[in-house]
């Protein structure tokens, strides 16, 4: 008995250039936030962009960009329907709402459906917001995507940083690029994540502030955009290639 | 028409075990359909049909239906999933990824969504046979 799925994703893929899972061993420490303003972000400079969702217990990114009534066209497979030039996915379209409790073969199971399935065409980057941990999603990811690169999120606390530390190690150890680490939330600079994140290795890319005034823009894409979080993240964004 | 993607992935899989195995043409590739995901069988048939390769251009498909087995992980009921309590929105989300079962259906003994698929969840290659060139 074989699975006739897996053997398929490298072709969905094979017209995406690059691919940046926005992940974090931490949960709540802004990963949808970034994966969501990147995403804006590359779509703003002109890039062909695609955003998956592939939390499956908590997706969020429809909701920070305000996507709804939105579903996927079916043809040889799905097609992400565009919305703010971006060409995305979410397993949202396929839950309408509710709430999907999953296990981990389960999750594995239609994280592979999804990648199967999803016909991306021709893209620069294809941007995915990953669920927190080191569980299935992380572990699938690494499995299935070749040349998959990781985009680290953590926050100032040491707690966050803890398990980030964690993640760093295990992404070297399975010689998964890292792209750098993102210090998001930030309230006073310190040098705390910086010296942490150069000593273990990796590149730190820069710190987000945290803005008051963020959670007013929510679901709403010319709002998000004139945010001071969203300035300083496309400063960092731009050190990305 | 998303049985045409799942129908590439039965063509791929097979060739790339008929290779594994030095077959030199496929002459009967099983297709097993798990009844959760709702599949239209008459367009994966028409798919695999269209997406024959010169290594199966003879071969046989044969396609068996498992109904979708669920189990209760709670209360240890089994069950057989039935799509005519599914409105049609469901139905389809279940058709694409049929884990989001999870959100319509619970157990019908005690209405817990912790349940397990324990076989017919979707499209599985379940063998192929072919001729090597010395047979
Ligand atoms: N720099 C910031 N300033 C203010 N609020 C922020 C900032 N970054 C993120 N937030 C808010 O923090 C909350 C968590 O962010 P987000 O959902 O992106 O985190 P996450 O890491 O994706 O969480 P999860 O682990 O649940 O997926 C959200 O309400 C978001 O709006
Ligand atoms: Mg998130
Ligand atoms: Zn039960």
């Amino acid at each position: 008995m074989t699975d006739p799925r897996p053997g398929l994703i490298g072709r969905r893929l094979e017209g995406v250039d690059g691919i940046i899972a926005v992940s974090s061993g931490k949960g709540g420490v802004g990963k949808s936030m970034v994966a969501s303003t990147l995403a804006l972000h590359l779509a703003e400079k002109g890039h062909s962009v695609g955003l998956l969702d592939l939390d499956f217990t908590s997706p969020a990114t429809h909701v920070i960009l305000g996507i709804d009534g939105l579903f996927p066209e079916e043809e040889y497979g799905i097609i992400p329907p565009v919305t703010h030039g971006i060409n995305y996915m979410s397993i949202t379209f396929f839950a309408l709402d509710k709430p999907t409790p999953l296990r981990g073969a389960d999750v594995s199971d239609a994280i592979t459906e999804l990648l199967a399935i999803t016909r991306w065409g021709d893209l620069d980057r294809l941007i995915i917001d990953m669920p927190p941990g080191l569980g299935d999603a992380t572990l699938d990811v690494i499995r299935f995507i070749e040349g998959i690169r990781f985009l680290v999120v953590t926050t100032p606390s040491k707690v966050a940083y803890e398990t980030v530390r964690k993640q760093l190690a295990l992404l070297k150890k399975l010689q998964i690029p890292i792209i750098g680490v993102v210090e998001n939330m930030t309230r006073e600079p310190t040098d705390y994540v910086s010296l942490k994140v150069e000593n273990d290795g990796a590149q730190y890319l820069g710190a987000i502030g945290y803005d008051e005034r963020l959670e007013e823009s929510i679901g709403d894409e010319a709002r998000l955009k004139e945010t001071k979080f969203y300035a300083e993240a496309s400063k960092l964004y731009s050190k990305i290639n | 028409m998303h049985e045409w993607a799942l129908a590439e992935g039965v063509i791929q899989t097979a060739t790339g075990i008929a290779e594994e195995q030095g077959l030199e043409k496929i002459t009967e590739i099983v297709v097993r359909i798990g009844e959760l995901q709702q599949i239209e069988h008459d367009i994966l048939q028409f798919a695999l049909e269209q997406l024959r390769t010169p290594l199966m251009k003879d071969a046989k498909y044969t396609l068996e239906t498992i109904p979708g087995k669920l189990k209760c992980r709670i209360c240890d009921e089994e069950w057989t999933f039935n799509p005519q309590g599914v409105g049609e929105a469901e139905s389809e989300a279940i058709h694409f990824v049929p884990e989001v079962a999870h959100a319509y259906i619970s157990c019908p003994s005690c209405g817990s969504p912790d349940f397990q698929i324990l076989e017919g969840r979707g499209v599985l290659l379940a063998s192929i046979t072919g001729v090597k060139p010395d047979d």
